[in-house]
């Protein structure tokens, strides 16, 4: 037995053996190697690319969320803020931020005093290391509190973005040559209260979650007003797209007859899901703003116009994930004698659901990161200051949206607001990752378990 | 199986509970079903066999209209139950086929718990006051489908993790759970093994009780099995209809004798 096995009768001439490759096998062997090593590279050339895109985003954006604060004692003198001395807040109002201007300057040069710095600056020029922002926030203190005048708070203030860009490695001596912004002795100082601690660079949550600023401010610019645009906007499209698509999918899918009419229907969304958004754009502006006279700006009117961007894409993926469930399903509902709005909301609906959110969420992730049809109805370019109040004021009050402030930044000259414009691409890619996620994750979570 | 005992079964005289008359069907062009005249029994099994595409299932589908659910399907004729027209403009097929149910070839479960399936019918047609009556339509229906004593310590399991046998009588269950006058059934045992099909066939045999039957099969021995009656199509003609005894064993047709006999199909 074994010696049989040992040695097995060889191959009968004319006829090939299992244990040599054959030419035409070697050819397919190579040709299948080859084609492995195309779809590695490609793989390798598309993960190269997105390695490099994080990287730069991150790099280039980290800096937006960390900002340099003076810490400063200031005197809250009653003779410069309530010169009558009787607290009314009327009286306190009409001193303007000009009035509080030698406030900041005295305590600054009080700070460098205390600290023993030798410096031939003078106030002026000393507390023009702190933001312009300063003396608002200052002001914007007191009115909270006028019980406060006439002692020392210490406050927090933000630093001048040369400051702040030297402190992140943006600004450097040789670069400031011909800024008239700032000088190399301001820097000898900020380095002196960097050493003392006075001057820090810190986690700003007020990128986040803070307000655009006008061009003379780019540290006090944040995200949080233009997101609040996008997120009234998303609720547009949610409350719009979501309940008119999968209507309109549930009756083209399961009620309407297959005929011209609806094959028309069909090519139609197939075609506007292809419409560049831009058109939408125009659309809104003729029909929304000029035709119905909607609020310019407004995340009512850049709500709709996303809401016709976003309905195809909503239909489609509704339709697939109807078409995905069974007809035996169908069958088995109409078996029983339920009528056909029954079988459908009972049982198919049910199904499709996890296929419906995922297209949603992957409709409303594109309309949050588009940009195009926002330029056309003014969102973009508005410098949002204030947050809105309310429900209606953050619909019809004019806003920006992520992408278009991203976008203002970008387009700003100082190179602080070109930190921010990377810094709001790392917020905006977190959310539109997060979304996706989710999206994957449902579509996993409840894939056919019929 | 014995077929040759087929002969001696009793055959008593019944009501006619469902006349086809002239019933044609077209699917577009194609014309599946021509001129059909049959009349079912009530109490009693009718099989209906024939090679495949001969039309078996396009006509039992015309009995619960679930053709309507087909856009190019067009059916002309009368068919009435208990002499009353189903394709009459004034009928809903949706009460129609609560008084003619229907069992799948391939069993189908809704994706939901075993009570759920069961309760379904009933609750849409509001057979039940309350809970209570409701779990009993619910124990009844799985107790008469046979399949109470395996499923009954798991109502709340999904009816879709049963086998398929299980599934099938779920589905019979199901079906039954609407008090149906007529039940059609689709190859119900194609999907299933041989111990399960003998299980659903003796169901059949009793469920002959309380409803007439109308079974498609592929199978002679199942028809053979099961039936008193039966229907032999071939090209969308029901070429002959008798007794289940007289169909097997003297045909009176030759294209029956040679499907029988397996020259065709
Ligand atoms: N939905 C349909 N659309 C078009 N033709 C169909 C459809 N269903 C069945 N047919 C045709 O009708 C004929 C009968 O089919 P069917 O009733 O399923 O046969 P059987 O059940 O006897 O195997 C076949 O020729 C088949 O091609
Ligand atoms: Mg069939």
């Amino acid at each position: 037995m074994t010696d049989l096995s040992q040695s097995p009768t060889p191959v009968p001439a004319g006829q090939n053996s299992l244990l040599t490759l054959s030419d035409r096998t070697k050819k397919r062997n190579a040709a299948e190697k080859r084609f492995k090593i195309y779809g590695i590279s490609a793989i390798a050339v598309g993960l190269l690319m997105l390695v490099v895109l994080v990287t730069t985003i991150v790099s280039r954006g980290t800096g937006a969320f960390q900002q340099s604060f003076i810490t400063l004692k200031v005197e809250l003198l009653e003779a410069k803020l309530d010169k009558k001395g009787n607290r009314n807040l009327e009286d306190i109002k009409k001193v303007t931020t000009f009035g509080y201007a030698p406030i900041v300057k005295a305590a600054m040069q009080q700070a460098v005093q205390d600290l023993g710095i030798e410096t031939d600056l003078k106030s002026k020029q000393m507390a023009a290391l702190l933001s312009k922002n300063a003396v608002a926030q200052l002001r914007a203190y007191v009115l909270e509190n006028p019980e406060h005048i006439g002692t020392t708070v210490e406050f927090r203030f933000l630093a001048q973005s040369r400051v702040d860009g030297y402190l992140k490695g943006r600004v450097s001596r040789d670069s400031i040559e011909n800024d008239k912004n700032i000088s190399p002795q301001q820097l000898d100082l900020a380095d002196e209260l960097l050493a003392a601690g006075v001057l820090e660079k810190t986690f700003n949550l007020d990128f986040i979650l803070g307000s655009d600023a006008s061009d003379q401010r780019p540290e006090a610019a944040g995200m949080g007003v233009s997101m609040l645009g996008s997120l009234f906007m998303m609720l547009v499209v949610l409350a719009l797209a979501l309940p008119i698509g999968v209507a309109a999918s549930i009756y083209l899918e399961e009620f309407a007859a297959k005929n011209w009419m609806t094959d028309i229907i069909e090519v139609n969304i197939a075609n506007l899901a292809a419409v560049p958004s831009i058109v939408y754009g125009i659309l809104g502006l003729a029909v929304f703003i000029n035709y119905m006279h909607l609020p310019m700006s407004a995340p009512l009117v850049g709500g709709l116009v996303l809401t016709l961007m976003t309905l195809p894409t909503i239909i489609i993926s509704t339709r697939a994930s109807l078409k995905a469930v069974p007809p035996s399903i169908r069958d088995a509902a109409l078996g029983v004698g339920a009528s056909k709005m029954q079988a459908v909301f009972h049982h198919v609906l049910p199904l499709a659901a996890p296929g419906i959110l995922t297209g949603t969420i992957i409709g409303l992730a594109q309309a949050l990161g588009e940009t195009a049809p926002l330029l056309l109805i003014g969102m973009v370019g508005f410098i949002a200051s204030n947050a809105p109040e309310s429900i209606a004021d953050g619909l019809l009050a004019p806003n920006s949206a992520m992408p278009a402030q991203i976008y203002e930044w970008a387009k700003r000259a100082d190179p602080a607001f070109y930190e921010r414009a990377w810094g709001g691409i790392i917020i905006l890619l977190v959310f539109l990752v997060t979304m996706n996620t989710v999206a994957v994750i449902l579509r996993r979570r409840f894939e056919r378990r019929w | 199986m014995n077929t040759m005992n087929v002969m001696d079964r009793t055959l008593e005289t019944k009501t006619t509970k469902i006349a086809a008359r002239d019933v044609n069907v077209y699917y577009g062009d194609t014309h599946a079903i021509k001129d059909v005249n049959v009349k079912i029994e009530a109490n009693t099994v009718t099989a209906f066999i024939g090679p495949s595409g001969c039309g078996k299932s396009t006509f039992l589908r015309c009995l619960n209209r679930m053709n309507d659910t087909i856009d190019i399907c067009r059916v002309t004729g009368d068919i009435l139950l208990d002499g009353e027209d189903i394709y009459d403009k004034r009928v809903d097929p949706v009460q129609l086929r609560a008084k003619v149910g229907m069992v799948f070839q391939k069993p189908n479960p809704f994706p939901k718990s075993i009570f759920d399936n069961v309760s379904y019918g009933p609750r849409i047609h509001g057979l039940a006051r309350n809970k209570a009556e409701l779990e009993e339509i619910v124990e009844k229906s799985l107790r008469r489908a046979a399949i109470w004593e395996e499923v009954k310590d798991r109502l709340d399991a999904p009816g879709t993790g049963l086998s398929g046998g299980q599934q099938q009588r779920l589905c019979i269950a199901r079906a039954i759970a609407t008090e149906p006058e007529v039940l059609l059934m689709d190859e119900p045992c194609s999907a299933l093994d041989p111990i399960a099909t003998a299980q659903v066939e003796e169901l059949i045999d009793e469920l002959r009780a309380s409803y007439s039957v109308v079974i498609v099969t592929h199978s002679m021995q199942q028809a053979a099995r099961v039936s008193q009656k039966t229907a032999f199509f071939h090209l969308g003609n029901l070429v002959e209809f008798g007794p289940t005894g007289q169909i097997f064993t003297n045909p009176e047709d030759p294209r029956t004798e040679s499907y029988i006999t397996g020259r065709i199909g």
